[in-house]
């Protein structure tokens, strides 16, 4: 590595300084988690472990019906209880703003929108009382006819004008069906992925204390400043009379990513009952608020020369969206930066159903789309008898397809051959279903990876402390991604003073607002703010004569300008390649994967340690999509029916083996001071495809419906088996 | 609130006289499953007997090579026994085959015995089921019931039982001892487990206050070469999809004894005795094994979305026989 090793020689020379060599470590190393001491022995406090004095509990009441309206609410039963202080309803609960998220105007309506929507809160002395006093509300409905499922005919499917994060909701490039219709080989396949639940490990949870017109509120989140916004709009108070804290957040992936209901419950009922007030969801209660990610069916048609070059592609995405938001997976939207193809479109086509509200899961978008593309590319591999590796090298495009534009780095040729060597891809025999260990097929599959680089404006304050020390205020989220850690390292090297001279502060709004974690655009954005203040501290630091005043010297910066001058001749991605060995038992169709491995190239890796467990997390949460996760939606009751972590399998440590995560040393000018991409998501992208290809070179069969599980095998097997006489 | 009565019992009689006249009470041992329940409102007893010092903890070789099993055993303690994994290797392989390293250390023999269905309509109290409901209905046979049974059901109920140990019980004719209100009996686990009918209600054939005190396994000598083969969604802490118990003496390429259940696949595990009788005397090849197997689960009534247990659990049955007869013509 280069830069910050030599960069100590111009530190400041006077005053409280480091003096000399910088002793700030390089970009890129293994730094330990700052507060990992903390959380492995049970010290570090999450949202449900603060104990304000008088603290009471509440216990959400969930909707028993999919659609309706509430006719009546008998809560006397519950208020009869012993310890219980309230029943908050859409009957007595205090009006909120309206907010454009219509999930967190809770208790205002007796209308039912989905089922496990939350229709009453109970507060109670103790969490046991507040939950029996939820067990004992009844609520009756009037009762609508509800529309759960999702089919590719249902006549309410329409093309939205955008989907999340604001891509078109469909997209074209030159004459598909014209090219589709002469196209020399063709695959035309259809890919299905159920429902997928964030499931952090941490639940979602809030202690609110209001003090006078202040509240106060530890949240578990993944962006305390719009937390800190939305609570202000909805009480009708200003935003500096909101503080909101996530000091340690036990991941979200996603679901934390923008304020959800529990957090106004409890605010609303600590307003009400005067005293602070702790809700910590239930696990049986978060798929119904937190979002997930929505199921989609997706037909990838790939039109292409004998060689394997593309001649015309289309990526048509059927999901749907809850009635209550408007939040549309973006699944096809990375297929047009994927390949050089002169023809292609890329649809989505959404339906209202009375469901649960989707919303961000890790890679949202790419991560459901790129199964499909990704399988699809190993189908037409196949069908030209081309190797996948080689297949995607060979549509390898010089700009992006998509806009146009030149990327600002793309090292995708690369990845696939650093995995295939390291992999052992070379001389793999093409056939499948051919390898033999006893009663297990053996196969190896490959596919692509990309995540956009996003990155958002951000402030940030850098304080010079008289002691020596310095302080550098943003309000980041360190969700467990080791956010503290690397903003810690980027702030050293920019100081030139070793890690240990500063201190990071994060994780509440009352710090200069800060962008959520999401979109892995973290490490860039409020690394961003990071280094610009303490480069500017450097420089008025320099400029100071004489000792420091008392309070020290505080600079506070705003990256707006930069962020927005920055990146738009570009086309910005991450890419990355993985590589999967599989064994599938031909008794039981259980599959496991016996190797994966992935490559990227994503920008400067700031910390190589907490880089390789976001990589390794990913992976490990595409292995679980691929072989276990997914929900049924129940179409008699209008839920997800797996809903706890018993039910809901995702992957167990003895199913992970041997995981590897590698990156290339990639260099880009036009990203952010640091050069870093971002890396939270990528992992996950492009994991489930490798799998499932590698299946099918151990199989000879074709899952196209995650997750792949035992019985899906057996019966292609079987089936196979049949009609190969 | 409810209030719950917590009572610790020191030896069998007290603990029974302690649930006699509470017909919600119930008794508390490792409380993996049952504390679960409580929290979900599926169970609500109003009085629990603390039966965790009760002195039925330990593992003996009893007369005639029968080895005796307390019922507090933990399940981890039960799978690392030494003589077990000696003579009846499938229990032990059953039992690290369920749950997670952090239940089976926790979970005790008899309460893994008595352990609910986890089917998700009987878990759920904002849903109809006949289990926990009588008359309520249920759900599942139109619903969710890809884990659910294939063999023994009724239309009132197609919950499974869940148990990984029992079904290597029901290969081994292990033997219930109950100590109850009116005295102490002996069930064979084959009998302890009821099918639905119209009453899925009742898992079991014991009455309100009974207490599993010991589990004894005869001695059986085709136990030594046994085995027990779960197929399940990953690799660790998932019920099975189905799985196969089986002992089996090989003489001269024919089989002289066998023992054979099934898993998952009913409300109790499935002793396969039609398929026993037809292997008994015949050739222990795969391809007898599969004939004797698919006699058994003639009677099966795959629903939509369980069918594949049907070819998943003859795959296990064969394979597991398989194996066994292979290995019984090695020497030991």
């Amino acid at each position: 590595m280069s830069g910050a090793t030599s960069a100590g020689a111009s530190g400041p020379t006077s005053g409280p300084t480091p003096g000399g060599a910088s002793g700030a470590p390089a970009l890129g190393a293994p730094l330990q988690r700052l507060e990992g001491r903390e959380k492995v022995t049970g010290a570090a406090r999450y949202a449900a472990e603060y104990f304000p004095p008088r603290c009471v509990h509440a216990w959400p009441v969930p909707a028993t019906e999919a659609k309706g309206r509430i006719s009546a609410l008998h809560v006397d039963r519950a208020l009869a209880e012993p310890g219980v202080l309230a029943v908050l309803t859409h009957d007595n609960a205090p009006r909120l703003a309206e907010t454009e998220d219509r999930t967190l105007a809770v208790l205002q309506s007796p209308r039912v929108l989905h089922r496990g929507q939350h229709i009453a809160l109970v507060v109670a002395e103790t969490l046991e009382a507040a939950r029996e006093g939820a067990a004992a509300v009844r609520a009756e409905y009037t009762v609508e006819p509800h529309d759960v499922e999702l089919r590719a005919d249902h006549p309410g499917l329409y093309v939205p004008d955008e989907d999340n994060g604001g891509f078109d909701g469909a997209r074209s490039i030159g004459d598909f069906d014209t090219a589709w219709a002469s196209a020399p080989v063709t695959v035309d396949a259809v890919y299905r992925i159920p429902a997928l639940h964030n499931h952090p490990m941490e639940p979602h949870a809030a202690t609110a204390v209001w003090d006078g017109g202040r509240l106060t509120v530890h949240d578990s989140n993944q962006g305390t400043t719009a937390v800190q916004r939305t609570l202000a709009e909805l009480f009708g108070i200003e935003a500096e009379q909101v503080t909101v804290i996530a000091e340690h957040v036990g991941g979200g992936f996603g679901s934390k990513g923008t304020p959800r209901p529990h957090v106004v419950l409890a605010a609303m009922a600590a307003r009400e009952v005067g005293r602070p007030v702790k809700l910590s969801l239930p696990r049986a209660q978060m798929a119904a608020v937190v979002g997930h990610r929505a199921a989609t069916e997706q037909r990838v048609r790939l039109g292409a020369r004998p060689d394997g070059r593309l001649t015309a592609l289309a990526h048509e995405v059927v999901t749907y969206r809850s009635t209550l938001r408007a939040f549309v997976e973006q699944a096809a939207t990375a297929t047009l930066s994927m390949y050089a193809v002169p023809h292609a479109r890329t649809v989505h086509r959404v339906v209202h159903l009375d469901v649960p509200s989707p919303s961000w899961m890790r890679a949202p978008g790419e991560c459901s789309g790129m199964f499909a593309l990704e399988s699809a590319m190993d189908e037409l591999a196949a069908a030209c008898g081309v190797d996948p590796v080689a297949l995607r090298v060979r549509n390898e495009p010089d700009t992006d397809p998509d806009t146009g534009r030149p990327f600002s780095s793309r090292h995708l040729v690369e990845c696939l051959h650093e995995g295939a060597r390291r992999f052992g891809w070379g001389g793999r025999d093409p056939r499948p279903g051919v390898r033999r260990e006893g009663r297990l097929l053996v196969g190896t599959g490959v596919a692509a990876s990309i995540y956009p680089v996003f990155v958002m404006p951000c402030r940030a304050q850098a304080v010079a402390e008289p002691s020596g020390r310095y302080r550098v205020r943003v309000n980041a989220t360190d969700i467990g991604t080791g956010a503290r850690t690397v903003l810690t390292q980027i702030a050293a090297r920019a100081l030139r003073v070793p890690p240990e001279r500063v201190s990071v502060e994060l994780g509440c709004s009352d710090l200069p607002p800060a962008s959520v974690a999401g979109g892995s655009s973290g490490t860039a954005s409020w690394g961003w703010a990071a280094e610009l203040a303490c480069r500017t501290l450097l420089r008025r630091f320099e400029e100071h004569e004489g000792p420091l005043p008392g309070d020290g010297l505080t600079v506070s910066v705003d990256t707006s300008e930069e962020v927005e001058a920055t990146g738009k001749e570009h086309a910005r991605h991450a890419f990355g390649a993985q590589f999967a060995e599989v064994t599938v038992d031909v008794d039981t169709g259980e599959t496991a994967v016996r190797r994966l491995l992935g490559v990227f190239a994503a920008g400067r890796v700031i910390n190589s340690r907490t880089a390789h467990s976001q990589f390794i997390g990913a992976m490990t949460m595409g292995l679980s999509m691929a072989l276990m996760e997914g929900s049924t939606m129940d179409p008699a009751f209008g839920d997800h029916a797996e809903r706890d972590l018993a039910s809901y399998h995702i992957a167990a440590c003895a199913d992970v083996r041997d995981i590897q995560a590698h990156w290339l040393e990639e260099e880009d000018r036009h990203l952010n001071p640091m050069g870093a991409k971002g890396i939270g998501e990528i992992g996950i992208v492009g994991t489930a495809a490798a799998i499932a290809n590698a299946v099918h070179h151990a199989t000879g069969v074709r899952v196209r419906t995650l997750p792949i599980h035992p019985d899906k095998v057996l019966s292609a097997l079987e089936e196979a088996a049949r009609r190969g006489g | 609130m409810r209030a719950v009565r917590y009572e610790r019992a020191a030896d069998a009689s007290a603990a029974v006289a302690a649930l006699a006249g509470s017909p919600h009470g119930r008794y508390l041992a490792g409380g993996t499953n049952l504390v679960d329940l409580m929290k979900l409102g599926v169970e609500t007893p109003d009085l629990l007997v603390d039966i965790t010092r009760l002195p039925h903890d330990s593992i003996e070789t009893v007369e005639d090579g029968a080895l005796r099993i307390g019922a507090a055993v933990r399940n981890s303690d039960l799978a690392a026994d030494p003589v077990v994994r000696a003579r009846w290797p499938v229990l032990s392989q059953s039992l690290l085959a369920g749950a997670s390293g952090q239940l089976r250390n926790a979970a005790t023999v008899g309460g893994n015995l008595l352990q609910r269905t986890r089917c998700l309509y009987f878990q759920d109290v904002g849903k109809p089921c006949n289990k926990r409901e009588p008359g309520s209905g249920c759900p599942a046979r139109e619903g969710v019931h890809r884990d659910l049974a294939v063999l023994g059901a009724s239309p009132a109920c197609i919950a499974t039982n869940p148990s990984d140990m029992a079904v290597a019980l029901a290969a081994l004719d292990a033997q219930i001892h109950v100590h109850g209100p009116t005295g102490r009996r002996t069930v064979p686990l084959d009998e302890l487990y009821r099918l639905p009918g119209g009453h899925p209600e009742r898992d079991t054939v014991l009455e309100p206050g009974d207490l599993i005190t010991h589990v004894e396994l005869p001695a059986l000598p085709e136990a030594v070469n046994s085995a027990y083969r779960k197929a399940r969604d990953r690799a660790s802490y998932s019920f099975a999809l189905a799985s196969a118990a089986a002992a089996l003496e090989v003489r001269e390429g024919t089989v002289h004894r066998v023992r054979l259940a099934f898993g998952a696949v009913a409300a109790k595990p499935w002793r396969a005795y039609t398929a026993e009788q037809r292997l008994t005397a015949g050739p222990a090849t795969a391809e007898s094994f599969a004939r004797a197997v698919d006699a058994e689960l003639a009677a099966a009534v795959p629903l939509r979305d369980n069918g594949y247990k049907v070819p998943l659990v003859r795959n296990l049955a064969v394979r597991v026989l398989t194996d066994l007869a292979e290995r019984s013509r090695e020497p030991r």
